[in-house]
């Protein structure tokens, strides 16, 4: 039990630090002008030469194989679920590190989340 | 179509895309993983784990999915919040559910089944929250 809780924190720490670099940098990048093949090139290519995906990779990368330690270990109606506390580090992440107007409504959406991750981590 | 309402439907379409394919790509990396078998937490089990995923062509195919999943998360979050996209995803989870107990034959009982439900009824909460709060940048060119 401790060793899979501890891959949990591991697996949210990367996964939202990467989530949050990731999301910081597309938002430098801008929206696609469009959805055509060669406006969707052109954004992708802005987006892989800004230095915050680049940074954001190797975080999600090591989110990525956390996951597939972790699906190895419990069943996928465990795991997947108890991941959702990203949610809760990534709002607090989003409001104080991406300056995000987080409103009563969406943390009383984010709390709800929790209680409901927790719900299911006690199964 | 107000730009709210373009805002709106553009981020649904994309979260629509997140929540399909973050589930196939979980479902068959699951798959993968139970052909491969818990990984053993040594420096020459987790090289065996490491090995084991690259020949395994389900898990491949889950990266397929998870690739088209960050694709589709980086163009949502290029214009919506972080903190509105990430909890819009997760309606994933009542299909993920259904998935594992559909295909995969896991047991999930009552009480993990209401705190699915509760993720759920959140994220409901959050997704009728302003998708963007803060001033994006222009389209890309």
């Amino acid at each position: 039990m401790t060793r899979l809780v501890l891959m949990l924190v591991f697996f949210i720490c990367c996964s939202t630090g990467g989530e949050i670099a990731m999301t910081h940098g597309m938002k430098q990048v801008g929206e696609p002008e469009s959805f055509r093949p060669v406006a969707l090139l052109r954004f992708i290519g802005k987006a892989i030469s800004s230095g915050w995906i680049w940074f954001a990779l190797p975080l999600l990368a090591a989110s990525f194989y956390s996951l597939l330690i972790l699906l190895s270990w419990a069943p996928l109606s465990v795991v997947i679920p108890a991941s959702a506390f990203n949610y809760v580090v990534g709002t607090f992440g989003a409001k104080y590190l991406l300056r995000e107007q987080v409103s009563p409504k969406r943390w009383m959406g984010v709390i709800m989340v929790c209680i409901g991750v927790t719900l299911v981590l006690l199964t | 179509m107000s730009h709210e309402r373009r805002l709106r439907f553009k981020t649904l379409v994309m979260v629509l895309l997140m929540v399909v394919c973050a589930n196939l790509g979980d479902l068959m990396l699951k798959r993968g993983m139970l052909q491969i078998g818990a990984v053993q937490m040594t420096p020459y089990g987790i090289w065996l784990a490491l090995l084991s995923t690259i020949h395994n062509a389900t898990i491949w195919l889950g990266i397929l999915f998870l690739i088209a999943f960050t694709f589709c998360y980086m163009t949502a979050v290029s214009w919506a919040d972080y903190s509105y996209v990430m909890p819009a995803g997760a309606f994933g989870y009542a299909l993920q559910t259904l998935l594992a107990v559909v295909i995969l034959h896991e047991a999930v009982n009552a009480q993990r089944w209401f705190g699915v439900i509760l993720i759920v009824v959140g994220v409901l909460l959050v997704g009728q929250t302003h998708p963007s709060t803060t001033t994006p940048k222009p389209a890309a060119s």
